[in-house]
């Protein structure tokens, strides 16, 4: 390994343990101001994080061991998800043929566990959410792995670095309708993973209405700070995957590529809070069928690289 | 059809004497004939006493002649019931029945109302708990069998910021076929410590029935102590206490606008109309010094006057928060994602509407065409009137295009009434109440019809004053919104309705 790789393994450890919550004070601050308010400050959720560290946690006497590892699992699957994702032009410190499946199935694991802990307190709530999760989480699965296929067959790899490395000003001009496809539907699901309107509104105190948000109400004190960080982490990771098809710019210095990785999530955070101020959530029986919409977005990309 | 009843006009009082008390049956005959004839119940309530109760029942007639009429009956320890003729009735008779230990015989949903001690001595008809009394929402609900039901129970803790109660949905998977609301945990005994009264407490007591319609409430009150005491309140009395009311009206309205667009996940408009609400519950404190009106409204007259600089400000507040207000209305009809979620959601159809005997904006919305303002003129309208506005589509949309009508009519009218507000005293003192008489009075507030009832004793006390908030006919619509309806678009059905809980509870 040479100096250089390490340094940027580095970065790359720091960026995905430092940056995922500026993003949702980047979301905050954009919804703030097409509201016109002030709005709160960018490091509000690192204070919120660091707020809900240090409270103290109540588990109810009716849970068992499964609603304590649900924040945990969560976490550490975005955690390994952040170490196999490519951050812009710079590779990712473990890559190995196939891990995109592992890529994929990390999340599904995370939301296996949200869903068992959420299962696990017996609250109606809590179950309404954890089976709309379930249902969206299966719609918006087919989506990713056909972006997955796609990339794979554009760069004939099989290992996340291969295929998004592959992705850039060049792939563009002779994939680029495949490519648009993939960004339209790629987009919706990442909004729908991460929760953000219109299919789920992360400000909402309204207990029937919530899909993640209800998931965790029983979490409290580090066990919620853990929900809230993991939560940005996977925003983060699934953010990283989606500039890279989007906006593959690379300037060949390595300093300078960092910064326009950090700058390119700062303009999607920038980008979701514009949606999330123009358009209102959606009904949630019409949120099938825009997952529907993306599956389909990507199924045509698929069909076009496939000669 | 032959009429028994007394009629009179609204704000007026009569003698006890004059209320024709027939026997059981011509009474309750007679309730059926006038509701099948168009009437509406406004007030249906007992009168304890050692032998059962005294029933009273104010009906307002069609829209049209500003009619209302008042009939009575003494009962024994029960009583027919007419609630499966009349669904409009049947909270009151749960009522009379929690109030007067008196059984409506086969009401097909007795159940208790808001779990209160009852006005006279005696067991009432629900197992109490150990401590004695009853607790809030615990009761038999209604249930819907089925492997495939289940059942969901919110409040009376919620995640957010509102008042306590009680809600139990009956769902199939997201579907929701029932709800059933349970109220009564803001209940603080008003009507009990009305008896005997009014003393200086009595207007503050109006005022907090419901916090957020502070002039609807104390205006019913100072009418009926206006004509109880035979005075008048002056016209620059009137006039102001009608801009209040329709300053109470915007407020709430713009606040429910928002309201309704944030739990769309819309923060535009929700923002804004936060802000704007703001500015008209300034505006009534520019009037009074209090942003919800507490202390405006006396009986005689108004607590303040104001003065031209005043009249000025209160103007030009006025252009520059109707700008603000139509600017951040529009962007809701111009959403189409927001318009998508508003329409055809949550409707009570207009038959449904009628039967139940809804009021207010909620009534307005399903096209029956009510509204106490016009319909039993009170104070300053009933010189200057206010156009009343209908929707059809009996969904959330439409109880949300209503506010913004509402809104704008309301508008126009301070306008035209700050420009032109008479000369004159602001407050005649009051005489005292007079002995045994019986006076009803009808407010328009912001969520509805008001109606306040006092019976006076021979020494000029209220042997009885019967509140009756707009909530309380309102909150059986929310639970037929509901009806197959998706149960995540609850929170938005019940924000489309915004009733009171401490208004219901008293």
């Amino acid at each position: 390994m040479t100096n250089s790789t390490l340094i940027n393994c580095c970065i790359h450890i720091l960026l995905a343990l430092f940056m995922p919550p500026l993003l949702l004070g980047v979301i905050g601050k954009t919804k703030a101001a097409f509201a016109g308010r002030v709005g709160a400050p960018f490091l509000q959720p690192y204070f919120d994080i660091i707020r809900l560290l240090q409270k103290g946690t109540v588990f109810s006497t009716t849970t068992s061991w499964v609603f304590r590892a649900g924040p945990i699992v969560a976490l550490a699957t975005a955690a390994v998800a952040a170490l196999l994702i490519p951050f812009g032009a710079h590779p990712s410190p473990i890559s190995f043929e196939g891990d995109m499946i592992l890529y994929a199935y990390l999340f599904a694991l995370g939301r296996f566990f949200t869903m068992a802990a959420a299962l696990d307190t017996g609250s109606s709530f809590e179950g309404m959410g954890s089976a709309r999760e379930a249902t969206y989480s299966c719609l918006a699965e087919p989506t990713l792995f056909f972006a997955l296929i796609t990339l794979s067959r554009l760069s004939g790899s099989y290992s996340l670095n291969g295929m998004l490395s592959n992705v850039s000003s060049g792939a563009w001009l002779y994939a680029g309708a495949s490519l648009l496809l993939l960004i339209g539907g790629m987009f919706i699901v990442l909004l729908a993973e991460n929760c953000r309107i219109p299919f789920d509104d992360p400000n909402t105190h309204l207990e029937l209405t919530m899909i993640h948000e209800v998931m965790v109400l029983d979490h409290s004190g580090p066990a919620f700070a853990i929900i809230q960080y993991a939560a940005s982490l996977k925003l983060f990771v699934l953010g990283a995957f989606f500039v890279q098809l989007a906006l593959p710019f690379a300037t060949g210095h390595p300093y300078l590529d960092w910064g326009v990785f950090i700058a390119t999530m700062l303009l999607l955070a920038i980008v979701i809070g514009i949606v999330e101020s123009v358009m209102a959530r959606l009904r949630l029986v019409r949120v099938p069928q825009l997952l529907v919409a993306a599956t389909i977005l990507a199924a045509f990309s698929t069909l076009l690289v496939i000669r | 059809m032959s009429l028994h009843m007394k009629t009179f006009h609204n704000g007026t009082s009569f003698s006890r004497a004059d209320i024709p008390m027939p026997d059981n049956d011509s009474f309750f005959q007679e309730i059926l004939d006038a509701i099948t004839a168009g009437w509406r119940v406004c007030s249906y309530f007992g009168v304890p006493n050692a032998a059962g109760a005294t029933l009273y029942c104010i009906l307002s007639a069609r829209a049209g002649d500003g009619t209302l009429g008042v009939i009575a009956t003494s009962v024994g320890r029960s009583f027919p019931s007419l609630a499966a003729l009349c669904p409009q009735l049947h909270l009151f008779e749960r009522e009379i029945a929690e109030q007067c230990l008196v059984r409506p015989e086969g009401h097909p949903w007795f159940k208790p109302v808001r779990f209160q001690k009852p006005l006279c001595e005696g067991k009432g008809f629900w197992s109490e708990s150990d401590g004695g009394g009853l607790l809030p929402a615990v009761m038999d609900f209604y249930r819907v069998e089925g492997d495939e039901v289940h059942e969901v129970a919110v409040g009376p803790v919620h995640a957010g910021i509102i008042e306590p109660g009680h809600f139990r949905f009956q769902c199939h998977g997201e579907e929701v076929f029932h709800l059933e609301i349970a109220l009564g945990f803001q209940h603080r005994g008003i009507e009990r410590a009305l008896i005997g009264a009014p003393t200086n407490r009595t207007m503050h007591m109006m005022e907090t029935i419901a916090g957020d319609t502070t002039i609807g409430h104390g205006q019913a009150y100072c009418m009926n102590m206006e004509s109880l005491g035979g005075i008048f309140a002056s016209p620059r009395a009137e006039t102001v206490r009608g801009i209040a009311l329709e300053l109470e009206r915007l407020a709430n309205h713009t606040g429910d606008l928002g309201a309704i667009a944030g739990d769309v996940g819309y923060l535009p408009t929700a923002s804004f109309c936060g802000r704007i609400r703001g500015d008209f519950l300034n505006m009534t404190a520019l009037l009074c010094g209090s942003r919800f009106g507490r202390g405006l409204l006396k009986p005689g007259g108004i607590g303040f006057d104001c003065d031209a600089a005043l009249v000025d400000e209160l103007h030009k507040r006025l252009q520059s928060a109707r700008e603000d207000l139509a600017g951040a209305v529009k962007l809701l009809w111009d959403t189409p994602s927001v318009m998508a979620r508003l329409e055809d959601t949550g409707i009570v159809s207009e038959i449904d509407a009628r039967q139940i005997g809804l009021v207010g904006p909620a009534a307005r919305a399903c096209g029956l065409n009510r509204d106490v303002r016009r319909d039993h003129p009170f104070g300053i309208f009933r010189m200057s009137q206010i156009p009343v506005v209908t929707a059809t589509t009996c969904d959330v949309a439409a109880r949300t295009l209503l506010r913004w009508l509402e809104a704008e009519r309301s508008l126009d009218f301070i306008d035209e009434q700050v420009r032109h507000l008479p000369r004159g005293g602001y407050c005649n003192q009051p005489k005292g109440v007079a002995a045994d008489r019986c006076s009803v009075s009808l407010t328009e507030g912001w969520r509805g019809e008001i109606c306040h009832v006092a019976l006076t004793d021979d020494r000029g006390r209220f042997e009885r004053y019967k509140i009756v908030d707009p909530s309380f006919h309102n909150w059986n619509g929310l639970g037929l919104a509901l009806r197959n309806q998706q149960i995540s678009d609850f929170p938005l059905c019940n924000k489309s309705f915004n009733l009171s809980y401490c208004g219901f509870d008293l």
